[in-house]
Order: structure tokens, then C-alpha cells, then sequence
């Protein structure tokens, strides 16, 4: 263990830990956004917006996020999308986590109990009320930590944008140990960012989560 | 430039290869994942402070760590200390521990789950530890752990795409090499991203199978 090394190179590693969590929220933030208009796509009782729904979370989750990442900005170009590497990064990043939410918020609308649809039905509330008034504040409580698991996953799977030389943690990491020849220290080193970023999101998570069941 | 697709089966072996590779690495990774997957749930549910420590920090390291920077370390910290493996083989011992600690909390849940009561009725009647562990628990325990597996290894098919930054010709290399040659991008990963998908159903088709086999001991 070179202490040393480590201490001299640590700041480059807490700039690029900047980076890896601007990529993350951005993406996170897109991925939600998408994740939302898909499942209420998919369940709408519309095929020209149920079907386009379906195929987009079967499509972005039944392939690599690599391959869509790869896609976007080396091939985004030949139709005419010139995205700089950090824009690729968080688009690509935030379209793949979004099939994936999609589905953790579909699953939380569904399991809240079909009868409350049909009470607020009753009252004469119409579809769209009963969604945004009955359903959704009952889902939101189901889909907070489930969503968390989804936007951790997605702070670690960031590391890809690292092959389209986004400036972040693993990248930083790649180069120094290409450089000091020292895999060790620059897994350790960037393990300790990856960990702390993902420990204080978990607790901001856990503290949201308290807030909604609090407030439903 | 626009874009032609036609140029493909002109590729078609070298994609062919890559699917080949692809395939043998995700299956070699699934086996060594679910095998160490196993290890670690048992040694995590030791007695033994002294071995399940170890365990439960080498998890907690892998868990909150991405998948690319364990590769990395993985692939030239093993040349560092003098081992010079070939690109292929550090991918699959990567993606075998990478997967196999998330396993081994789904392996190690399952088991907990079990009712205890299980155990203590099969030792009352005369099993031996080895035995109610075999017969009771754990075929329980498989039908409770086969959905969950089966997500990870569905992931594992996907993930195996990164192995190709340390130089494995599997699919997504042998597509940037296609591209290297061809400089058409968006038809070779749109092609890699189909034969990824087509891999994909017919794994969640085998994992379908899996789970209705291993329901029957519920």
C-alpha cells in the first residue's frame, strides 16, 4: 500500500467524484421523468401509448446499458445527434435507468388495491383524478425504496461512462493505474468515494421515504 | 452519412464469434457466480465471527462498487502480483465474484427465511444436521431463491459487455472491431444490441423454466 501516492493524488480523485455524482443526479433525475410518463403510458388503456411503452422498457432493459451508451455517441452522429461526452453520458445513462423505473412505479400502481379505483370512480372522480388523487399518493409509499435500489444501481453503473472518457471515477481511477501501475491503492481509493456517495444517497433515500409514509 | 445496413453479413463471422464468446463467458460466469454464491452465504452464516467478517466486508466492498472498477482491479492487479492471465480469465473471475456476492445475500435470505421449525422437525425425526440441511431446508430454500437468481443472471448476460474494456473479443468488442474496419457505428451496435436481446428472451425463457421446475418443492 503506497500511503503516499495516495496522498498526493486524492484530490484528483475527489474532482472526478464531482463528476460521477453530476452524471448520477442528472441522470437519475431523467431516468424518473421517463420512468413516470412510461408507466402510466403502459397502463393506459391506449394501444398507441401502452405499446410504444412496453417496447421501450423491453428494448432498454433486454440490452446492455453499454451497448445504448455505445450507440448514442459513437452512432448518434450518423443521424445526425452530436452529443459531447458528458451529454451522452447522462441521456444514455437516464433512458436506460427510466425502463427500469418504469417498471418499479408500474409495480407500485398496481398493487394499490383495484377497489380504491372503483371507490373513486364512484364518488365520481374522473380516471385521471383518481390517479393523481387516490392511486399515486398510495404508490408513492411502495415505490421510494424500491426507486432508491434502481438510482444505486445506476451511481455504480455510471462507472460506464467512463468508456466514452467522461472525466469521472473510473476513469481517474483507469488512469492512474495505467499510469502508477498501483491497481490496488486506485480501487481502494475510488471504493472509498463510490461508498461514501452511495452511503449518504441510501440515507437521503431512507429520510424521503420516512417523509412520504409520514405524510400518506 | 446515412446509414446501410446491407454492410452487415458482410461481419456476420466475426459477430458470429463474438456471440460465441459471449455466451461461453456468461455461462462459465453464471456457474463459478452461483457456485461461490453458495460459499458465501454459508460461510456468512458461520459461527464464527473470525470467518464471517471477512465474507461480510469483502460483500460490502463489492456491493458498493462498480462492476468496471473490480475488473479493473481484477485484471491488472493479478498482473501486478505476477499472475498473467489472459483477458478471458480475469473476466470470468470478475464477473463470478461480482455476481456471486449478490447471490450469496439472496442464497443467504432464502436460507434464513426457511422456518426453523423445519429444521428442528426434520432433526426430531432422526435426520442428521447434514440431512434436514439437504432434504428440508434446502429445497425450500431453492424454490425461494430461483426468481431472484434468475434476475441476477439475466443481469450477468448484460453486464458481460464491460469485460469488453479489458480486451475479451466477446460481442461488443467484435462489434467495435467491425466498426473499426467499417466505420458504420450505429448499424454494428444496433446488430449487437439485437443478438444482446435475442440472447436475452431465450435466457428469461430458461429462467421461466427454472422457476416452475423448482416451484414444485414449495
Amino acid at each position: 500500500m503506497d500511503f503516499a501516492l495516495i496522498g498526493r493524488i486524492w484530490p484528483f480523485f475527489a474532482e472526478a467524484a464531482w463528476v460521477t455524482i453530476e452524471v448520477s443526479m442528472l441522470a437519475i433525475i431523467l431516468g424518473l421523468i421517463l420512468g413516470f410518463a412510461a408507466a402510466l403510458a403502459s397502463l393506459s388503456r391506449n394501444v398507441l401509448l401502452r405499446w410504444p411503452a412496453r417496447a421501450y422498457v423491453s428494448v432498454f432493459r433486454g440490452t446492455p446499458a453499454l451497448i445504448q451508451l455505445f450507440l448514442l455517441y459513437f452512432g448518434g452522429p450518423q443521424i445526425g445527434i452530436n452529443l459531447g461526452p458528458f451529454e451522452a453520458g447522462v441521456i444514455g445513462l437516464g433512458i436506460n435507468i427510466g425502463a427500469y423505473m418504469c417498471e418499479t412505479i408500474r409495480g407500485a400502481i398496481l398493487s394499490v388495491d383495484k377497489g380504491q379505483t372503483e371507490a373513486g370512480r364512484c364518488l365520481g372522480l374522473g380516471q385521471a383524478q383518481v390517479m393523481r388523487r387516490v392511486i399515486l399518493p398510495q404508490a408513492a409509499r411502495m415505490m421510494v425504496r424500491p426507486l432508491g435500489v434502481n438510482a444505486i444501481a445506476l451511481i455504480k453503473g455510471s462507472a460506464i461512462v467512463s468508456t466514452i472518457s467522461v472525466l469521472e471515477l473510473s476513469y481517474t481511477a483507469h488512469r492512474y493505474i495505467s499510469s502508477t501501475y498501483k491497481p490496488f491503492e486506485m480501487f481502494i481509493l475510488a471504493s472509498i468515494f463510490y461508498l461514501a456517495i452511495v452511503t449518504v444517497f441510501s440515507f437521503g433515500v431512507k429520510k424521503i421515504d420516512e417523509r412520504v409514509a409520514l405524510e400518506s | 452519412m446515412g446509414l446501410d445496413f446491407s454492410i452487415l453479413p458482410a461481419y456476420a463471422d466475426i459477430l458470429w464469434q463474438g456471440t460465441l464468446w459471449t455466451i461461453a463467458l456468461t455461462v462459465l460466469s453464471m456457474v463459478f457466480s452461483l457456485a461461490g454464491g453458495v460459499v458465501f452465504a454459508v460461510l456468512q452464516l458461520s459461527r464464527h465471527a473470525i470467518i464471517r467478517w471477512p465474507v461480510a466486508g469483502f460483500a460490502w466492498l463489492f456491493m458498493g462498487t462498480p462492476l468496471l472498477l473490480q475488473l479493473f482491479l481484477i485484471y491488472f492487479g493479478l498482473v501486478q502480483i505476477g499472475l498473467d492471465l489472459n483477458a478471458f480469465v480475469a473476466g470470468v473471475i470478475a464477473l463470478s465474484l461480482h455476481f456471486a456476492v449478490y447471490n450469496s445475500e439472496i442464497i443467504r435470505s432464502a436460507i434464513v427465511a426457511v422456518d426453523k421449525g423445519q429444521y428442528e422437525a426434520a432433526r426430531s425425526l432422526g435426520l442428521s444436521q447434514f440431512q434436514a440441511m439437504r432434504k428440508a431446508i434446502v429445497p425450500q430454500a431453492v424454490a425461494n431463491v430461483t426468481p431472484a437468481l434468475g434476475n441476477m443472471m439475466i443481469a450477468l448476460l448484460k453486464e458481460s459487455a464491460l469485460v469488453s474494456v479489458i480486451g475479451v473479443m466477446e460481442l461488443t468488442l467484435s462489434a467495435q472491431r467491425a466498426i473499426s474496419d467499417s466505420f458504420r457505428p450505429f448499424e454494428f451496435y444496433i446488430a449487437a444490441g439485437a443478438i444482446y436481446y435475442v440472447l436475452n428472451l431465450g435466457l428469461e425463457q430458461a429462467v421461466r423454466v427454472a422457476e416452475r421446475r423448482s416451484a414444485q418443492y414449495r
